[in-house]
């Protein structure tokens, strides 16, 4: 058998720029949005998610921190050290903080309680920096672990309720010098900015949109951003202040969104321009 | 020790198509930090894969392939049970290899 | 008897939270807002003071025609029309205001607003030629032409080329809960770079209105 020389096109395939052309020579000529559809097509089978799935499973297993002891006792809302599942009804109420917590907040807590880490400090650290790049890292396997399983989000404690409640009055608050909420791009069916399309995130946007596609891995920035960062640069576009990792208003927001998206199919981690 | 690989390998009939997920920055070289500094070209010069030992690819990258490189193909011949490995070596002399048995 | 108690006041602390009214919730988000968000570069937490406008449309629910007609009328009445008379600039630098998405956020440096784009095409249709566009806003391909601006400085346009200010200024002037940004009142473009805006829209030599 020879050996083959491989041309780095077929590599670069996931190349941040991409080759596709945007209306092609047919009778019919594909649209923007086609084309950048079919596009992301060819990306999901290469998805570098994988990468950083495997780097959370690990550290979901391995004894680290101060205490030298892994995650596998970490309660995520289903029992302690049962991740299956877990994803898909998060946020929800934790009895033993008394706090509704998304998977990052509930991951610094365990971190905390169970390993010693500092919370507080993670929570100040720049995103894919030092014990936050495992955060990110955790999310992406610990979601994976719920793929294909459709949003479920309890509503039955009161907390719960009342952060479905606070979580949609932030949803629709319009602040800063652009007057932006972040109903002004998700509250209408069918818009998008420039190309990319927007879901409307006040009510079920359909299987593995909005909600149920994040985390994600980003192509254009070679990152993987669980729901905390997505957040935050939403805010950071809507010329917002910083919003705190883990803060009551993204827990609440995670709680809107993911109760509107009730029944939507999860595909996390999934692949982003 | 660089991270390792995902690497996937199907037989259906006489062709097997593998698929490989890298774990490697890319710097292509050109790009300036927030200081203005230029980070320094870091990225993979060399694939091979072997199936059973044997040569089945050799391929010369460049700075122009993306960070996370994904790498797809078809080999021919293959059989589930066999070991398929893939070696890749950057310009910092950094290498990795990965083995995954045919499905 | 002991658990029956419990429950009891389990079921009491339940329907007490249960019981919120809207205005609690209302004063709730507020302290979750003011706790939750920090400084960043340009971006201070006194950003999330609102004003009336902004308030009155943070409801999923519109506000009432009054309310809707009160905003507008305060808005309009804040709108500040050129300095020098002067409406119409430069409609090639209108275009590349139009493309620029940049400023004001906790990664740009300045709050100038010569350091701003005017984002039109994150919302607008508006060359043709660009099919990197949005659907937020209406498109605004042949906008001068459609509305008849032969001439932006002939006395029948001048409806037409105050409405286009006042819009780009001010959008709530002309609906309170517009999705727009008040480029002028909010001060993220400065007067000329409105009035190049202006010329891309209305000028019969931009592109827009071939």
């Amino acid at each position: 058998m020879r050996s083959t020389r491989m041309m780095a096109a077929i590599a670069a395939a996931t190349a941040a720029f991409t080759a596709v052309p945007l209306l092609a020579q047919t009778q019919q000529p594909k649209s923007a949005a086609d084309g950048i559809a079919e596009y992301r097509k060819m990306l999901e089978d290469g998805n570098p998610a994988e990468l950083f799935e495997a780097k959370g499973e690990d550290l979901w297993k391995t004894p680290r921190g101060p205490k030298n002891v892994s995650l596998e006792a970490c309660d995520l809302g289903l029992g302690p050290g049962v991740v299956k599942g877990a994803w898909v009804q998060l946020p929800r109420w934790f009895p033993d903080t008394r706090k509704v917590q998304d998977l990052e907040s509930r991951l610094l807590s365990c971190m905390q309680t169970l390993q010693g880490f500092d919370a507080a400090e993670i929570a100040a650290t720049p995103f894919d920096k030092g014990e936050q790049a495992s955060v990110t890292a955790l999310a992406a396997w610990i979601s994976s672990m719920s793929r294909g399983m459709k949003m479920a989000l309890p509503q039955k404690h009161p907390e719960e309720k009342r952060a479905y409640e606070l979580g949609k009055r932030a949803f629709f608050y319009r602040g800063g010098p652009m007057d932006f909420a972040c109903a002004s791009c998700h509250g209408e069916d069918g818009k998008r900015i420039r190309l990319q399309d927007l879901p409307n995130l006040t009510k079920n946007p359909g299987d593995g949109v909005g909600f149920a596609a994040w985390p994600a891995y980003r192509v254009s920035s070679g990152e993987l951003w669980s729901m905390q960062r997505r957040l935050n640069d939403c805010f950071r576009q809507q010329r917002f202040p910083y919003p705190g990792f883990a803060s009551d208003v993204t827990v609440a927001l995670g709680v809107y969104m993911g109760v509107n998206a009730k029944g939507a199919e999860s595909i996390a981690p999934a692949i982003k321009r | 020790m660089p991270d390792p690989m995902r690497i996937r390998a199907q037989a259906a009939g006489d062709k097997t198509t593998v698929r490989v997920l890298m774990s490697h920055e890319m710097e292509t070289g050109l790009r300036k930090d927030a200081a203005g500094k230029t980070i320094p070209a870091w990225f993979i010069q060399e694939v091979t894969a072997q199936l059973n030992g044997k040569p089945v690819l050799s391929a010369e990258w460049g700075p122009s392939v993306s960070k996370n490189p994904f790498l797809q193909f078809i080999v021919k011949g293959a059989k589930a049970g066999d070991k398929i490995a893939v070696t890749w070596r950057d310009n910092r002399g950094e290498t990795r290899t990965d083995e995954a048995t045919v499905s | 008897m002991k658990i029956r108690h419990l429950t009891a006041l389990a079921v009491i602390a339940a329907g007490a939270a249960q019981a919120q009214t809207a205005r609690q919730l209302d004063q709730q988000t507020a302290a979750m807002m003011r706790a939750s968000f920090r400084d960043q570069g340009i971006a201070t937490v006194e950003r999330l003071n609102q004003d009336d406008a902004q308030k009155a449309c943070s409801q999923a629910k519109p506000p009432s025609a009054a309310v809707a007609k009160k905003i507008e009328t305060a808005q309009l009445a804040a709108v500040k029309w050129p300095s020098d008379g002067q409406f119409i600039g430069d409609w090639k630098e209108g275009e590349k205001l139009a493309q620029n998405g940049r400023g004001m956020t906790w990664t740009d440096a300045s709050t100038a607003a010569a350091k701003n784009g005017a984002m039109c095409y994150n919302c607008h249709q508006i060359d043709k030629k660009e099919i990197s566009f949005g659907t937020i806003g209406p498109s605004l391909w042949n906008y001068g032409k459609l509305r008849g601006v032969a001439d932006p400085a002939d006395p029948a346009s001048a409806a037409i080329v105050k409405y286009t200010w006042g819009k780009l200024w001010n959008s709530k002037a002309y609906a309170a809960c517009s999705n727009m940004p008040r480029f002028g009142h909010a001060e993220l473009l400065n007067e000329q770079q409105i009035r190049d805006v202006m010329a891309l829209l209305l000028d019969p030599k931009s592109p827009v209105n071939q």
